[in-house]
């Protein structure tokens, strides 16, 4: 309530510096790469300049948005699943310390496996389709979700549990009633690292597993643009994917708020 | 005073109340209840005694208040009447109780009335249903208004209401109360000691209240049992027979305060000799 007074007075000194600062750095670190391009300390086809990077993104807009549009998919459909496995596997072994000792080491193991050798299996399986890439980027980002989930659950105060005990709960009603909106924030603060890996897999994904038709996503125009030697357009796809990124993250945010405003709100308090 | 080995005591004289079976008459029954921890609760090496062949009995309808310095075992106490822990030894006997825990613990993301109607949502009444309900005691006990608050938009003392008001929701008609005051500035204390007391008045039942606070105890108890510090004993039983509501300068109120604060010194000092011999 107090915190909402204090902002009706117009944008203050702190608002425009929050606006502000990302921006000066930005502008900073462009400036800087075009003076290093320009003063001939790489060449061209290693690090074109920014101004490059934006005549390629201006002249290959309709090429790169295409291009996008299957990377967007895979990521958000990706991110989707992601959640569901994370989550579900968060609760199952929450409830089950057996089934905890089993599929840890799985969880975590699963991680290390390098995308490419499993690949051809998930071609195999799956065809050129989304399916293929949508399996690589559920398997990089269930786990960030599902880490933060299983604190989430396990962090409920044990008096809140005993509380409901008090009152007659069963097992299913505390788990309903305390556990799952207590793990709701620590899941999505897991969705919010997974969405950031979501990008970089779908990177992966569109590397490892082909794809037929005329747009194979962005990283797959990464890919063929930086062997054709097309570097300022591999460039462009680069900053549109980061550009992406950086939505998705704010994006989630705006979810966070409205799923579990109470995080939120004792998020800022405690600011 | 009473030493708890005897049958039963005379029913509280300030409210009486209509001959019974001796079980509907004494709702809470503890017989030389003994509980200790042991190291791996967090001591130290052996086990602690919280409490040390306790006895003690409420009333139908009585308020009973516990009073004793911090760690006598009094959250051991009501953890006990709840059926939260097992005693080690003696005997517990009490109707099905609901606790008022030290802290809140309203749930963030629920709303106040989703909150206090947390009991009937446990026992599955429909969402609509258990909040018309809940809402009839908010009326009640003056809330209204505050139904749609969630609990981070509540003072303390709010918080308690609404607490208070989810454990009356549970239909049990033994409550326990654990401090429940013991966080708010004394002017917030001092009403919610009058709201309580309305509060019981229009829903009355058996409480346990327990707290480290003297006063609090004469204010609003119909009895006051005093514990020793850890291991927890009864050292004092006061009958506070005055009318309500009472004022904390009333010459009796100060008499019984002055009368259970001497147990209290009584009770602290006596270990501590036995320590240094």
């Amino acid at each position: 309530m107090s915190a909402a007074k204090r902002g009706i007075g117009g944008p203050s000194r702190e608002h425009i510096g929050a606006v502000l600062a990302p921006l000066v750095l930005v502008a900073a670190l462009v400036g800087a790469w075009e003076l290093y391009v320009q003063l001939g300390g790489v060449d061209r086809f290693v690090l074109p300049a920014p101004h490059e990077v934006a005549a390629a993104l201006w002249n290959n807009a309709g090429y790169i948005a295409a291009n996008l549009k299957p990377t967007a998919e895979e990521v958000l459909l990706g991110i989707v699943l992601a959640l569901l496995v994370g989550f579900g596997l968060a609760v199952a072994v929450h409830l089950s310390p057996l089934l905890r000792r089993a599929v840890y080491p799985l969880a975590v193991g699963s991680q290390a496996v390098p995308v490419a050798v499993i690949a051809v299996l998930l071609i195999f399986w799956w065809g050129f389709g989304i399916l293929p890439k949508l399996v690589v980027i559920t398997l990089i980002c269930f786990f960030p979700v599902l880490v933060t989930t299983v604190d989430g659950l396990a962090g409920v105060d044990p008096d809140e549990l005993k509380l409901l005990r008090t009152l007659d709960a069963s097992r299913w009603q505390a788990f309903r009633f305390a556990e799952l909106p207590a793990a709701l924030p620590a899941a999505i603060s897991g969705a919010r690292i997974a969405l950031t890996v979501a990008v970089i897999g779908a990177y992966i994904a569109e590397s490892q597993t082909a794809t037929t038709g005329p747009y194979g996503g962005l990283g797959h125009e990464i890919n063929a643009d930086l062997t054709a030697l097309q570097t300022p357009r591999a460039y462009a796809a680069a900053l549109v994917l980061f550009g992406f990124a950086i939505g998705c993250f704010y994006a989630l945010g705006l979810v966070e708020r409205r799923l579990a405003p109470w995080a939120y709100r004792s998020k800022r308090a405690a600011r | 005073m009473q030493t708890g080995l005897e049958p039963g005591p005379r029913p509280p004289s300030s409210k009486p109340i209509a001959p019974r079976a001796d079980a509907a008459a004494w709702p809470v029954r503890i017989a030389n209840v003994s509980r200790a921890y042991t190291a791996q609760d967090g001591g130290s090496g052996g086990s602690v005694q919280a409490l040390a062949g306790i006895s003690l009995q409420a009333g139908a309808e009585e308020l009973l208040a516990v009073v004793g310095p911090s760690g006598c075992g009094k959250t051991t106490l009501l953890e006990l009447i709840c059926g939260l822990q097992r005693p080690d030894t003696g005997t517990i006997e009490c109707e099905a109780a609901a606790l008022m825990p030290q802290r809140d613990l309203l749930l963030p993301w629920l709303s106040a009335l989703d909150n206090a109607a947390l009991a009937l949502r446990i026992a599955h009444m429909p969402r609509a249903r258990a909040r018309a309900c809940a809402a009839a005691v908010f009326d009640e006990l003056g809330l209204t208004g505050f139904e749609r608050a969630r609990p981070y938009e509540l003072s303390g003392g709010m918080r308690q209401r609404v607490a208070f008001v989810r454990t009356l929701l549970s239909g049990k008609r033994l409550l326990c109360l654990d401090e429940p005051f013991g966080a708010l500035d004394a002017i917030t204390r001092a009403e919610m000691h009058a709201w309580l007391g309305e509060a019981l008045e229009r829903e009355p039942r058996t409480v346990v209240l327990v707290t480290h606070d003297v006063e609090e105890a004469i204010m609003l108890a119909d009895r006051v049992v005093v514990l020793s510090p850890r291991p927890g004993r009864v050292v004092a039983e006061l009958d506070v027979d005055l009318a309500r509501p009472r004022s904390r300068t009333d010459a009796d109120v100060v008499a019984l305060r002055e009368q259970a604060l001497i147990a209290l010194a009584t009770a602290t000092a006596a270990p501590t000799l036995e320590q240094v011999r």
